[in-house]
């Protein structure tokens, strides 16, 4: 019997929701187990790095890795995976473009280290102790990794081969790229493995779209109560979907919410952000400078409303000063 | 004589075992530098004991930090990200700060479809630890051989049919928060005065049935504790071992009638003889809860602030306290439901009355509060209320301080904002489930190696053994220091006293 093809699962900078997303396949992981040998994956299986580093190059079929890159531990573990697999798969929103965690790119370091362990409502700390990089306890020298200034995306340290979006991605999109590996119908390098179509085409508010959206003012979620049929930029609310990448099947919608864009962007987009203002705001009712601000207060926080999940990746980056 | 040859071969015994140790450098990765994963340095002494044993946490994120300036309804959705295998016990907790930073009461539909919400979550984050995180080290064993350690050698215990049950319990469970939620993982329900979206009346049969189903599944995972675990003396006398046992203060949420609840009523912290210490709302927490720093570690440690850090002591003088399922039955009366009732008069008779100092009967109080959890669903798919169409009272009131608490499945879960007038945030701070534990996992830590690591022996079972020690809290890292990963594949580097490193080890 010929071998099963490899797989690993790893994170980097990730809140584990990716694991978990691989865990919902439920009754499918079943499937995957058997069509599959997983060689790493540290949430369900012990495993060691030497395991992984005795493998020969590239005698791993796929790696799906999940999570931002902080740190220099992250950049090998991505590099050690990309020279043992023929196909490095990023995984989620984090690893793809920053995630959640890149919003710290728009704070310093010091302002983290300063609050959390100084400033912070609490804190009993009057000698201003910071963990340090190495210290003395009674004698006994003990060490921490540093912490980064920068969050960067998977693609910003090794060259991945494909993408898959989503926080999380869901376990249909999942399914349907172990699908595609296994039969190996890949479609090209670097394709991100979701329908390349906005969100709103298979949202199921999408008839009550107007043609023609008039904006006359933003309107946060907790101020309004939310029509559960009708498209959601139709009632004044900052939804992603037309700047979004569609798979999920508009979950976030069918809980009643806006999209906020996880699933990153279509092929045809470079920067998220600037497609949902150069798609939504032209739709701005009033055309007076000081009537169109009044309208642009209802989104009081543009960077996280626009690149929530993409401040990595996006022509913004990160605050310098 | 006889002392003199005993004494010789001591001697050489104890040189032997230094030796051996001090052979032993098999570092199996030079560098410890493992972001967002947890840490144990072990120091050795000379007779091949442990001096001193570090549970280290090398990471943090900011989530306080880069939350500021952001619109505060939008927290529940952020600070999901904290953690993706409890991102419903942040998201609930963000929920109930806005309730409280716009002084909105939530309707009556609202609360009790968050409530729903949140006793799945509870039953299936429970589920998870288990029968995949915690439960194979006794389901399997605790020093089994490691490849079987995990949720493959549960299943070989325990059967596939049992297995393919514990699957097909976890995601009809998940669904009904993915029904409620939109997202089971990053759920958006969660907004002040009450939740997004209805439940339909359409849906209560199929609702039914998954809480009838989670009840006897529940049931079913205490007669499996029962006869795995509670059958088994060696196992019953590790859980009750010294090197498993500290005697802290305990802290849970509790009801009117000081009953279990997860996601409202008032904090309760009992003595370590179990005597009710302080009992308090969340919105005055800073009154009794303080945060140390040590320099070795990302994460804090907080402390009860009337008491005060003593350092990393037990006993009633020390500030250290416990969250977490054997805490919060430790900290309460009894439990909400007559199913869970019972378990946990059974619970307390066995392991010898109140409070209960075990930290591996965190297993079994995991499973009290399973059927709890269970037992809520039950009556709440049963509440005519739950499918109303009242789900939310819109805020009026001009936003500015507001504190938010809920039981997580790993303890108590306080998430507080301050916001300008037009509802961005100033100020977030984050006591996290795990952040409350960590004094006591860090002592626990200490005090199983060094109960368990005599005389240079060190092998893989009394190292797991040691793993378990602090698996028994069903920690989440990734929580407390607001980073992640939150399990944690753990690093374990034994040093001498030079603190050379002796022997490096990785699971």
């Amino acid at each position: 019997m010929p071998d099963k093809p490899k797989v690993a699962f790893y994170w980097c900078a990730s809140c584990g929701g990716c694991e978990e997303a691989v865990v919902d396949l439920a009754e499918d992981i079943l499937k995957v187990v058997e069509a599959v040998d997983i060689v790493l994956w540290p949430v369900a299986m012990d495993f060691k790095k030497s395991d992984i580093e005795a493998r020969p190059d590239k005698s791993i079929a796929a790696s799906f890795i999940n999570g931002a890159v902080r740190t220099s531990e992250q950049e090998e573990w991505a590099r050690l995976l990309r020279r043992k697999s023929q196909v490095v798969v990023s995984f989620g929103a984090c690893a793809n473009s920053g995630g959640i965690p890149a919003l710290a790119n728009q704070f310093h370091k010091e302002d983290i280290l300063k609050f959390v362990y100084e400033d912070c409502p609490g804190v009993d700390n009057k000698a201003k102790t910071r963990p340090q990089t190495e210290c003395k306890d009674e004698g006994r020298t003990l060490s921490l990794p540093e912490l980064r200034e920068t969050v960067r995306s998977l693609d910003q340290v090794i060259e991945v081969d494909y993408y898959l979006p989503g926080c999380p991605p869901t376990p249909k999109v999942i399914m349907a790229a172990v699908q595609a590996l296994l039969s190996g119908k890949l479609p090209p390098r670097g394709t991100v493995l979701s329908p390349d179509i906005a969100l709103c085409e298979e949202c199921k508010r999408k008839d009550s779209k107007p043609a023609d959206l008039s904006l006359a003012e933003f309107k946060r979620p907790h101020q309004v109560l939310i029509d559960p049929e009708k498209c959601l930029l139709a009632q004044g609310l900052v939804c992603m979907g037309p700047a979004t990448r569609s798979g999920c099947e508009a979950l976030c919608p069918a809980g009643n919410m806006p999209c906020t864009g996880c699933f990153g962007p279509t092929s045809r987009v470079k920067d998220q952000g600037a497609k949902f203002v150069s798609s939504v705001f032209s739709n701005i009712a009033p055309k007076e400078e000081k009537e169109i601000d009044a309208v642009l207060d209802g989104i009081p926080d543009p960077i996280g409303s626009f690149y929530r999940y993409g401040l990595s990746k996006c022509l913004l980056r990160r605050k310098l000063n | 004589m006889e002392k003199m040859v005993q004494k010789v071969f001591d001697e050489g015994q104890r040189k032997a075992n230094q030796s051996y140790m001090r052979g032993r450098t098999v570092t199996i990765d030079p560098i410890t530098r493992l972001e967002g994963h947890g840490k144990i340095e072990i120091f050795m002494n000379d007779q091949g004991g442990v001096d001193r044993a570090y549970l280290q946490i090398p990471e943090l994120r900011g989530f306080e930090v880069f939350c500021q300036g952001r619109p505060a309804e939008d927290m529940p959705q952020l600070t999901s990200r904290i953690c993706g295998v409890c991102p419903t016990a942040h998201h609930m907790a963000g929920a109930k700060a806005l309730d409280a930073l716009y002084q909105v009461e939530p309707s009556s539909t609202g609360r009790k479809i968050r409530e729903l919400v949140y006793n799945a979550f509870m039953f299936e984050d429970h589920a998870l630890h288990v029968y995949i995180l915690g439960g194979p080290d006794f389901i399997v064993g605790p020093d089994a051989p490691k490849e079987l350690r995990n949720v493959v050698g549960v299943i070989g215990k325990v059967g596939l049919d049992v297995g393919k049950k514990v699957i097909s319990t976890r995601r009809r469970v998940r669904e009904i928060i993915n029904y409620a939620g939109g997202k089971v993982i990053h759920p958006v329900l969660g907004l002040p005065g009450g939740v997004a979206k209805g439940i339909a009346s359409s849906e209560l049969p199929k609702l039914r049935e998954i809480a009838k189903d989670s009840l006897e599944f529940a049931k079913f995972t205490l007669k499996v504790f029962h006869d795995i675990v509670l059958k088994n003396d060696a196992y019953v006398k590790l859980i009750t071992s010294d090197a498993f046992t500290h005697k802290t203060y305990y802290m849970g949420m509790v009801d009117k009638n000081n009953k279990v609840n997860f996601y409202d009523g008032e904090i309760r912290v009992v003595t370590p003889e179990g005597k009710e210490y302080d009992r308090f709302q969340a919105k005055d927490y800073l009154d009794h809860i303080s945060e140390h720093v040590e320099p070795w570690s990302y994460i804090k440690f907080p402390f009860l602030k009337k008491t005060g850090w003593k350092g990393f002591v037990e006993g009633g003088e020390s500030g250290v306290y416990a969250v977490a399922p054997m805490a919060r039955l430790n900290a309460a009366d009894g439990m909400a439901t007559p199913e869970a009732q019972k378990a946990y008069e059974e619970y307390f008779k066995t392991l010898g009355g109140k409070p209960v100092h075990h930290t591996l009967a965190n297993h079994w109080a995991r499973v009290v509060e399973m059927l709890q959890a269970a037992e809520r669903m039950v009556e709440l798919t049963n509440d005519p209320e739950l499918t109303g169409r009242d789900i939310r009272t819109l805020p009026t009131k001009t936003p500015s301080v507001g504190v938010g608490v809920v039981e997580a499945p790993r303890g108590t879960l306080i998430h507080h904002y301050e916001t300008d007038g037009k509802g961005l945030i100033r100020k977030a701070n984050l006591i996290v489930a795990t952040l409350n534990n960590s004094a006591r996992i860090a002592m626990s830590v200490d005090k199983a190696a060094r109960g368990l690591i005599k005389g240079g022996v060190v092998n893989d079972g009394l190292l797991n053994m040691v793993e378990m020690a602090f698996r028994a809290y069903d920690p989440c890292f990734g929580c407390a220091t607001h980073t992640l990963p939150g399990e944690l594949p753990l690093v374990v580097t034994l040093r001498d006293l030079k603190g050379s490193v002796i022997r490096e080890i990785r699971r």
